[in-house]
């Protein structure tokens, strides 16, 4: 396998790992937690290296993925007291976590690989020199690592699938049905956080969020169903890190750095395309509403006054500014709506009522 | 003694000092909203959203002046904060999945420009870094300067808008009923801390700062309800924390700035939690204690009251174990006992018997009367 190769893989697949557990991570609004996460790992893997004594120790990524839940258990503990909101725990407990890890390495642990520059930035492009065999084959030990996480993750998602649902949706519910909402959250964030220090050795951590975030919520913008929520996630994922990587390559550039700039750049162009929720969607929905809400202004004005003896004032093209209190331009505008969809016939000067505008008219009093 | 001489007489020590001061006042003071308005994360986002504004300022005018890396720093930041806007508003997605995005494609994008940077071997590049990542210890004199005099601006227009931003904070529909434009009050004060955030990122880093504005006003938040008063305090314990940190990271090898004034503020807010009066564990701990005591007193002073009606005798001795079996609080029927008789309401007859002083038959009395039994 040639290193180009290689690397795209470890890209595509440490894009799909994080997708999985982001998408419970938008749906449950704890996006940040992953921002969070992704720092502490550090200070677990510092810990465990003072443990282990051994930076390629396997022992380190339980290590560390357990200071990820310790980190949710903190911020809960200081939610339940009350006295701080959820958004300021996270904000207060992973700096001063990630301040101790910072404080240790530099005092006892400055001799060795593990700097926290490396840490939030990622060196996908040397991850092909640090190797492993696994029966027989030399790949890549990121590449190793990281598949290990896609396939648990997608192993957990098909068997907790419907637990993940149900708590996820509805909380009380899947209390009342026997399903431990606490042991969820407690495995979904062992989830986050296993997976967070995989990919934070490969990628960085900020780009942990990027993929964690930024596919799921785009995802979000196309579906109301989790199931596909989690395909286009996934399809989402890999587009970027199939992009990161080309760009990355054509500007010969920081390969974390390109990936999370794809993420951004599908989401953006998610939130422009979608339809129904997308921006452009949207503005042509309110549009047409505008349009839809002045005719039916028109016809109801137009009924009121239809056979009775000041129609000929009140329906009178140039005087409905007057009774209506649009611009003449604007008028105009909403007759020639109007017009088009055969609801009203313009005579000499004088609107009328079809038929089918005079039922608009009749249903919209109804209501 | 010694010490402080030092403090005032060793120039790096004492710009570092002056600088994290001036953040942690300004930083405080913005943070306040911030924490108010459970926009907590978002200065963790405007301080990584900042990196490619600083990059970009860099490589368009060559120059690694502070000044134009904090305008570079600024503007990004607030485009950021326009996207944010932009998603939560007009999206169903919250704040914390906008939040996660801006923050972490911005940086990613910052990154790619940092790269292209250092391949273009453009010259002065080299402090570029520093900004990101944040060392005090390279603060110079200007550029304690340059973040007083952006303090003071800011602070200025906090105090000019304050009854706005006031409004802001605690009713928003409130404020725009009273024809106040609250879009841009929102606008504006999110530049303001986005300004904060950026006077810091060369002293303590992008990480950090996210404590900077949070910490201090989450700790002054237990101590008060008022605004002017959080404000001031949260003012005040992020630049105690700022100077000492300095101060500590002076004296000890290897012990970076940034990561220990991050630590002295996280311990101000254990603190505040702990301790703090009226909201604070500790205190609530003893206030409920507090109450239990009286109510166990009330209790057993309303049982004997009302066995003793039934002997036409107030002052009637009664047996510990009838005692014991009425009470309602469920135990420490002794202890309430030797307290009420140390208060001079009930004594002691015999070993088991205990009856009302008149004292005690008055003080039963009155809590009958109030109705609060029964």
């Amino acid at each position: 396998m040639s290193a180009s190769t290689e690397i795209l893989l470890i890209a595509f697949v440490t894009a799909t790992a994080c997708a999985i557990p982001g998408v419970f991570l938008v749906l449950r609004q704890m996006a940040m937690m992953s921002d969070a996460i992704s720092h502490t790992v550090l200070l677990g893997i510092v810990l465990g290296f003072f443990v282990f004594q051994d930076l390629d120790s396997p022992w380190l990524i339980p290590a560390a993925a357990l200071m990820g839940v310790v980190t949710v258990f903190l911020v809960e503990l200081f939610v339940n007291t009350r006295l701080v909101k959820e958004d300021a725990a996270i904000g207060i407990v992973f700096p001063a976590l990630f301040s101790i890890a910072v404080i240790l390495i530099s005092r006892y642990a400055s001799g060795v690989h593990l700097d926290s520059d490396a840490v939030l930035l990622g060196q996908l492009e040397f991850a092909f020199f640090d190797r492993t065999e696994i029966f027989g084959f030399d790949v890549a030990h990121a590449l190793v690592v990281m598949g290990i996480i896609l396939l648990l993750n997608v192993l957990l998602l098909l068997v907790f699938y419907k637990e993940l649902k149900i708590s996820t949706f509805d909380a009380g519910l899947a209390a009342a049905l026997g399903f431990s909402p606490v042991l969820i959250h407690y495995g979904l964030m062992m989830m986050v956080s296993i997976t967070a220090v995989g990919a934070f050795d490969a990628v960085g951590s900020i780009l942990v969020v990027a993929l964690m975030i930024a596919p799921p919520a785009s995802a979000w913008l196309f579906t109301d169903r989790l199931s596909q929520m989690l395909i286009f996630s996934v399809i989402a994922a890999g587009l970027s890190a199939l992009g990161g990587f080309g760009m990355a390559i054509f500007f010969d550039t920081n390969m974390g750095g390109s990936m999370a700039t794809m993420c951004g750049i599908i989401f953006v162009i998610s939130l422009l395309i979608a339809p129904n929720r997308g921006l452009i969607a949207v503005a042509l929905r309110r549009m047409r509403q505008r349009w839809e809400f002045s005719q039916t202004m028109l016809v109801i004005h137009l009924l009121n006054h239809e056979d009775t003896d000041r129609e000929e004032d009140e329906c009178r093209v140039d005087h409905l500014w007057e009774h209506l209190r649009w611009q003449p331009e604007f008028a105009e505008q909403v007759i020639r709506y109007a017009e088009d969809h055969g609801t009203v016939r313009r005579q000499r000067g004088i609107l009328n009522l079809t038929d089918e505008g005079r039922t608009i008219a009749e249903s919209a009093m109804v209501h | 003694m010694d010490f402080l001489i030092e403090i005032f007489s060793d120039y790096t020590l004492r710009t570092v000092a002056l600088g994290t001061a001036v953040l942690g006042i300004v930083s405080g003071a913005l943070g306040t909203y911030a924490v108010l308005r459970r926009q907590s994360l978002l200065g963790d986002a405007m301080s990584h959203a900042a990196l490619p504004g600083v990059v970009l300022a860099f490589m368009i005018t060559g120059s690694r002046e502070p000044l134009v890396l904090i305008i570079g720093a600024g503007i990004s930041g607030i485009i950021g904060t326009l996207f944010m806007l932009v998603i939560t508003r007009f999206t169903r997605l919250r704040a914390d999945s906008a939040l996660g995005i801006i923050l972490s494609v911005f940086f990613g994008f910052g990154l790619i420009l940092l790269q292209v940077v250092e391949r273009l071997g453009l010259p002065n590049r080299a402090g570029l870094n520093v900004f990101l990542f944040g060392q005090a210890a390279t603060l110079l004199q200007r550029d304690v300067v340059i973040m007083l005099v952006i303090s003071t601006v800011v602070l200025a227009l906090v105090a000019l808008f304050w009854k706005e931003f006031k409004l802001l904070s605690f009713d928003r529909d409130f404020g725009s009923s009273l024809g106040f434009n609250m879009v841009w009050l929102d606008i504006i004060l999110i530049s303001l801390l986005v300004l904060a955030i950026v006077i810091g990122l060369q002293a303590v880093g992008v990480v950090l700062m996210s404590a900077m504005i949070v910490a201090p006003a989450a700790a002054a938040r237990q101590w008060t309800d008022s605004l002017a008063i959080m404000m001031i305090l949260s003012a005040i314990f992020g630049a105690t924390s700022g100077i000492a940190g300095a101060i500590i990271s002076s004296t000890g090898a290897g012990l970076s700035t940034g990561p220990v004034v991050v630590l002295v503020i996280s311990s101000i807010v254990l603190f505040s939690i702990l301790f703090a009066t009226k909201r604070g564990i500790v205190w609530s701990w003893f206030a409920r204690l507090r109450r239990q005591r009286v109510l166990r007193l009330e209790a057993v002073l309303n049982d004997m009251l009302k066995l003793a009606e039934q002997h036409q005798d107030p002052t009637h001795p009664h047996a510990m174990v009838v005692l014991q079996t009425m009470n309602h609080m469920q135990g420490g029927t002794r202890s309430t006992l030797s307290e009420l008789i140390r208060r001079g309401w009930v004594e002691q007859v015999d070993s088991t018997h205990f009856s009302l002083t008149p004292a005690g038959v008055k003080e039963a009395q009155t809590f009958m009367s109030q109705g609060q039994f029964n």
